[in-house]
């Protein structure tokens, strides 16, 4: 059942409400800049796909258009942020962190510098545009940077709280972002603090009116936390229990939750819309085989470009739905 | 500005000359880094440390001070030296260079030394940087200036005529950009491995205010600087003829002494494992 502590929204699996992870960002920032001054937005002629044109709207003095730049935009924003400025850099995460790495992990990581990186359109989800905008690196790219947060929201609102966040933390951050509009499953009351997990399903025998222990713990970033949620609801209905985590923070790993979860379970499924290989599947492994090895399954992109489609056929094409999620736990069980 | 008068040009000279010794003295030390970036830029380290930085060695975290970006880091000796000798920290703190635990990185970083104001090394990056800190500067009405050193070599980067760009779109006037156009870069003369020439022509069609000196004339690069300052639509980049090497005949403009210390690099007359020696006795006999 849904956890009634993670306060989300009723009716998720009838008729969720629909928005992209970036229109989050778009309120975030405006948030941001309104409680301090400092909060800046950059953007590499991407105001509108970002949804920084919200703040360019409210705030125009400290709006700064880049042109097609991302290394330009970075270097700036280091810059700015040397002098004092909170900068937020935005664009498509292909670019922003994939094409201006270097720069990001020079003069934003090493010089340590709240610049707040945001990767728009990434996954597959991306959809039509194709394998060249669909980013599925990026957190690889960022969480092997030393300094920085990584974060990557499941639903707008969620996103719009993590925006807030990120301007208070003082530190490098990078956040990433989706095109294709969502479930928005979290709501105002929902609890958010970077580096805290929030276990969002947990499994309860109705016809013993009790908890019961699960048998897989599914830890899930982004998005793809509602597919968690739909796998958990039909495998509840099949008699599989589980409990489904919404890693909202990679890094730093909210190693307390996380462990404490997999141990109960004693197996575990990741999920993401990102390269298996460096990605979060990647991050708790690490930290699993460290503390309490187990047997683990990974969805996410396996070795490969995605290509122009719908988002959803998309998500269904390499492996990343609700079905998947289902056969991976059935999987992992038998592995255990 | 007021006017130089004799004894200051013959002062900065002096700074410029206790800069030199002790680059080599610190690459000597390391046993490795760079040789000809350094010694080449040493008298406009000087004129910026000792004339024209509104700065204060000891309280390099000052609000108001001037900032100055070093874009190519691998320079950083002649910066090091010229804080030194400005007072940041003790000279002899410069024979740590590149060594185990040393503030004095091979590159420079920001957090380890008060007053470097970034971290660099990856070139081509220091103009945006510089660039944005100007913006952010002029938002708040400050009236400090942003100074930022850069190589030639390094505007074979994008990212730095990304810079230029944005500058010039946004006419970042607290803005000066000075170019070691030295010639030479680790594998060769910059017009043999990508000629960049004309470089003013460009600046100025990227809406520079572009002024050409003899990086060796002390008081010819502060006038440059002083007139940057009045320039009030435009950002001015100061190109600065320089010698790679400079103080040291046999090395001086060989590209093969970008990357190589004392001790380890190409002369025809002195033995290798003399060079050090011979470097500095040329350069105290001055």
């Amino acid at each position: 059942m849904l956890n009634p502590d993670a306060k989300l929204a009723e009716n998720i699996f009838d008729k969720p409400a629909m928005a992209s992870t970036r229109e989050g960002f778009g309120k975030g920032a405006v948030e941001a800049g309104t409680a301090d001054e400092r909060v800046v937005v950059l953007t590499a002629d991407l105001a509108e796909s970002t949804q920084a044109h919200h703040f360019q709207k409210a705030f125009p003095l400290r709006f700064i258009q880049c042109g097609v730049a991302e290394q330009n935009m970075a270097t700036v924003a280091a810059g700015m942020a040397l002098y004092g400025k909170i900068p937020f850099i935005t664009s498509y995460a292909a670019f922003n962190p994939g094409r201006n790495w270097e720069q990001i992990r020079t003069t934003i990581g090493i010089n340590n510098v709240p610049v707040i990186v945001c990767g728009m359109h990434a996954g597959v989800s991306v959809g039509p545009d194709g394998a060249t905008h669909q980013a599925l690196e990026d957190m690889a790219l960022m969480r092997s940077i030393p300094h920085f947060t990584v974060i990557s929201a499941c639903d707008s609102e969620e996103g719009r709280k993590a925006t807030v966040a990120a301007a208070k933390l003082g530190k490098p951050v990078y956040m990433r972002w989706g095109r294709d509009k969502t479930p928005i499953m979290t709501t105002p009351d929902t609890p958010f603090e970077i580096g805290k997990a929030n276990v969002v399903w947990k499994p309860f025998d109705d016809a013993q009116g009790k908890s019961v222990t699960p048998q897989v713990a599914i830890f899930a970033t982004g998005h793809l936390l509602y597919q968690s949620l739909v796998a958990a609801r039909q495998l509840e209905g099949e008699g599989v229990a589980v409990s489904v985590t919404n890693v909202h923070t990679i890094k730093p790993l909210d190693t307390e939750t996380i462990l404490r979860e997999a141990r109960a379970a004693g197996a575990v499924v990741t999920v993401e819309e990102h390269q298996i290989m460096g990605g979060f599947g990647s991050a708790i492994a690490e930290l699993l085989a460290q503390e309490c090895p187990l047997p683990i399954e990974f969805i996410g992109m396996h070795d490969q470009f995605g290509q122009s489609g719908e988002p959803k056929e998309l998500i269904e094409h390499y492996g990343m739905g609700s079905s998947h999620i289902v056969e991976a736990v059935k999987k992992v069980i038998v592995r255990k | 500005m007021e006017l130089l008068t004799d004894e200051q040009i013959r002062e900065l000279g002096e700074h410029a000359h206790d800069i030199r010794v002790t680059i080599i003295e610190m690459l000597v030390a390391a046993g490795s880094g760079h040789t000809a970036g350094p010694l080449g830029m040493a008298d406009i380290f000087a004129a910026l440390y000792f004339r024209i930085l509104k700065h204060d060695p000891k309280n390099p975290d000052w609000a108001e001070r001037d900032r100055l970006i070093l874009s190519n880091g691998h320079i950083v000796p002649v910066r090091y030296a010229a804080m030194a000798h400005a007072g940041y920290f003790p000279v002899e703190e410069c024979l740590t260079l590149r060594k185990f635990k040393s503030r004095l990185q091979g590159h420079p970083e920001r957090d380890m030394l008060p007053g470097m104001e970034t971290t660099s090394g990856p070139l081509g990056s220091g103009v945006s940087q510089a660039s944005g800190y100007a913006y952010a500067a002029r938002m708040d009405g400050k009236d400090f200036r942003v100074f930022c050193a850069t190589s030639d070599g390094e505007h074979e980067e994008g990212n730095t005529w990304e810079g230029i760009m944005f500058a010039g779109k946004y006419r970042l006037s607290n803005l000066t950009v000075i170019m070691d156009r030295n010639n030479i870069q680790i594998d060769g003369n910059t017009e043999d491995i990508m000629p960049l020439e004309p470089l003013r022509d460009k600046y100025e069609a990227f809406n520079w205010h572009v002024i050409e000196v003899d990086g060796h004339n002390i008081p010819q690069f502060i006038a440059a600087c002083d007139e940057a300052r009045a320039i009030r639509e435009k950002p001015t980049m100061i190109l600065a003829h320089t010698i790679p090497g400079k103080g040291i005949r046999e090395i001086e403009g060989d590209y093969r002494w970008h990357g190589t210390p004392p001790g380890k690099g190409p002369t025809d007359k002195i033995p290798a494992d003399k060079q050090a020696e011979a470097f500095l006795e040329e350069l105290r006999t001055k």
